[in-house]
């Protein structure tokens, strides 16, 4: 008992076993929503998916991950191998990163810095290089200009996304996501995307600006993890996967996981600073340190359901339309967005 | 040199080349890309050299053969003029019934023999539902070009009851031999004519729903309005025909144009591209002119389903089919196009020449003068547009 206190109490170790909670909710979350995406898109396309590796295909993706260990390591003769290794883990790292402050719960974030949400959006830009990385060092006609186009597509939506952060950052005072959450405690009303806990006036001024920036930043997100109707680097029928193509069995895996990951952070990112993080929407009921892991949880499963279920029913973008709706359209809402809600703020 | 000074006027630069501010001219190149033989979007085995400056498009060399099985060689060593039409089923597999239907009208044109009138409203009712079913895949398909992938799946749930129909009339989902010269293989089932009815029934309402989900969505639209223009009068010069030439605004519909078999009978109208959303001619008329043609052919066979007459389909076909020399050049309507068979007899029981007009091989030509300044990704769903089914470009 003592051995294990001592063990615990040594700053080594905690930090350690900090960070290794979001790679074990990474990879729990990433086998559910490999399994979800299967089966909400097969029900979207009137169509029943896997029912046979266990009840209903439970079992699928542990079956489709074993696939994918036990496939033949190919790098093609010409690509630059030492960044064709090393494009997924940046990719991956650059995701990774960003959990390092996101609030699961009102006892955990990985690391209570005054700049979280800085943070977040600079580290989660590694994922260009790696998917640059990625295109380039494949040799291929096409993995290049998918990892071009991705480059700048996700260069392009980050400023929408930071834009839209900074409105939230705004209403709630702090860039620490902590704080910015437990700005929102007390019920679904006081939920920035409603306005924030303000005066009624405020709120209802405020109201329409949150909304459109709420929109805003689920658009940005999407594009961000280059999910259609975004998704023109990576699934475009000119050849097989853009940037991927190259890419087989583990190697592809690393990029998927990377990509689930990064779906699941940018929904954290508009789950924490819009609706509410890992507080509870009736308030006082319902909450506490273990729910709010549920809580949080729950409301970034909401917003991946949207992904997939946009993914499934639009077409995707041409890369000039993207790149117009982010700088022409997304951008001067945004702009317009901030400087009103600076106005009612001083109000 | 400074960036303000102006460049002396013998100074020779290149479209598109970019001068830096010391004076340099940085030479951008045009760049070859294959979009190989296969490809993700089931077009089938068509190779398009590609030369690109950055994302713009400056040529497109389509190389075809991938998939040239000799039909026309086939067919001459034939003994008898029916056993071509499994070889004619194979050239557009995907429309196979308005392939027959085209050789078998053109050999009954040779022996100048009419067909019972039963014949005749059983043929026009599997054309019908062939064209939707082809025209099924040319939406679905050219939804998941477009990135759309879910109504591929819904296009494929209503082919599967049109094939129904045809597996409970001869045997075959896909392939069919079934209008043999002078008549049919089989009878149609007793079944046949209520199931019809009721597939009738279920489609009209689906091809709402398929508009409110692909053609008018907002994405689609931008995607496809002002892409791949094909002006009327480049449409008539290079022999377009179907969807492609309709939706350039041309009136021009050979079921009603150059009259074949019993079309003159039924209320139908042939649709014409008229730029709803864009400019006539681009690749949202060509797709809208396609489902629009969906719901002409389910008013023909709701038609025809009502009249059909009693009589025996296998009354008429000869049992030597030994046509006098000469030659004969018919051209029906096929979901693609107007499909051309060039027929020479020598006075023997087996053709001395079949040659093909393809539709989708001419149709296909069209394609380089109308990419030119599209991005690559519009190249993706100007292919879609055209139609093309390799076995019949290819034969």
């Amino acid at each position: 008992m003592e051995t294990i206190q001592a063990i615990l109490s040594n700053d080594i170790v905690d930090a350690v076993l900090l960070s290794i909670l979001p790679i074990v909710f990474i990879l729990l979350y990433a086998l559910v929503t490999l399994y979800t995406e299967m089966k909400v898109a097969a029900h979207i396309q009137d169509r029943v998916a896997y029912m046979r590796t266990g009840w209903h295909g439970v079992l699928q993706p542990f079956a489709d991950i074993l696939k994918l260990l036990q496939k033949e390591d190919t790098i093609a003769a010409n690509a630059d191998k030492f960044l064709f290794i090393l494009a997924p883990y940046i990719v991956f790292i650059g995701t990774y990163g960003g959990y390092a402050v996101i609030p699961f719960s009102s006892i955990y974030i990985g690391s209570n810095i005054n700049l979280g949400a800085f943070f977040l959006i600079a580290a989660s830009s590694l994922v260009v290089i790696g998917i640059l990385m990625g295109g380039w060092a494949s040799n291929n006609k096409w993995s290049i200009f998918g990892g071009m186009r991705s480059a700048a597509q996700m260069v392009s939506y980050e400023i929408p996304t930071a834009l839209a952060v900074v409105v939230a950052t705004m209403i709630t005072g702090s860039l620490n996501l902590q704080d910015v959450t437990r700005f929102q405690d007390g019920g679904i009303q006081n939920w920035v995307v409603f306005g924030g806990p303000f005066p009624l006036v405020q709120r209802l001024l405020l109201l329409p600006f949150t909304l459109i920036t709420f929109l805003i930043l689920f658009t940005a997100s999407l594009a961000e993890v280059n999910r259609t109707p975004f998704d023109l680097p990576e699934a475009e029928s000119e050849l097989v996967q853009g940037f991927n193509t190259e890419y087989s069995g583990m190697r592809f895996a690393m990029f998927y996981l990377a990509e689930y990951a990064n779906m699941f952070l940018v929904s954290a990112v508009a789950v924490s600073f819009f609706l509410g993080g890992w507080t509870s929407p009736f308030g006082s009921f319902l909450s506490g340190p273990v729910w709010g892991i549920f809580w949080f949880i729950a409301k970034g499963m909401v917003f991946i359901f949207l992904h997939i279920w946009i993914r499934w029913t639009l077409p995707r973008l041409r890369v000039d339309q993207l790149m117009y709706t982010s700088w022409k359209v997304l951008t001067p809402f945004l702009f317009v967005c901030i400087f009103t809600v600076g106005l009612i703020l001083v109000m | 040199m400074t960036e303000s000074q102006v460049l002396p006027t013998t100074y020779v630069t290149q479209p598109g080349a970019i001068v830096t501010s010391s004076g340099r001219t940085l030479h951008t190149d045009e760049m070859i890309i294959n979009m190989g033989p296969q490809h993700p979007s089931t077009h089938g085995v068509l190779r398009l050299e590609i030369v690109v400056d950055g994302e713009i498009i400056v040529d497109v060399i389509p190389h075809i053969g991938y998939l040239h099985r000799c039909f026309e060689k086939h067919a001459e060593h034939m003994t008898n003029y029916q056993q071509v039409i499994p070889y004619c089923d194979r050239m557009d597999y995907v429309a196979s019934m308005n392939n027959d239907h085209g050789y078998a009208v053109a050999v009954e044109r040779l022996l100048k023999i009419q067909v019972p009138e039963r014949v005749e409203y059983i043929r026009v009712i599997m054309a019908e539902l062939q064209r939707i079913a082809s025209h099924l895949i040319a939406i679905g398909t050219y939804g998941i070009d477009a990135g759309a992938f879910t109504p591929f799946l819904y296009c494929f749930t209503d082919r599967e009851k049109i094939l129904d129909l045809f597996e409970m009339t001869c045997g075959a989902r896909l392939l069919y031999n079934y209008i043999w010269v002078g008549g049919l293989s089989h009878d149609i089932p007793p079944r046949f004519v209520e199931q019809a009815k009721e597939f009738c029934k279920y489609f009209r309402p689906r091809i709402k729903q398929f508009n409110d989900l692909l053609t008018y969505n907002e994405i689609f639209v931008k995607r496809t309005a002002n892409v791949g223009v094909l002006p009327k009068d480049v449409a008539i010069n290079y022999s377009s025909s179907g969807p492609m030439l309709r939706g350039s605004g041309v009136n021009w519909d050979l079921r009603r144009d150059d009259p074949y078999s019993i079309y003159d009978r039924f209320e139908w109208e042939p649709q014409v591209g008229k730029g709803e959303v864009g400019t006539v001619g681009d690749c949202w008329d060509r797709h809208i002119v396609r489902m629009r043609e969906m719901e002409q052919s389910v008013n023909i066979i709701e038609q025809a389903l009502a009249k059909i007459p009693e009589g025996n389909v296998q009354a008429a076909i000869p049992k030597r089919i030994r046509p006098d020399a000469g030659e004969v050049y018919v051209r029906t309507e096929t979901p693609r196009g107007e499909l051309g068979y060039y027929i020479i007899s020598d006075g023997t029981a087996s053709p001395y020449r079949v040659k093909v007009r393809a539709p989708a091989f001419v149709n296909l030509s069209v394609l380089p003068e109308i990419s030119h300044g599209a991005m690559i990704a519009d190249l993706v769903l100007i292919a879609g547009s055209v139609d093309i089914v390799l076995g019949e470009v290819d034969r």
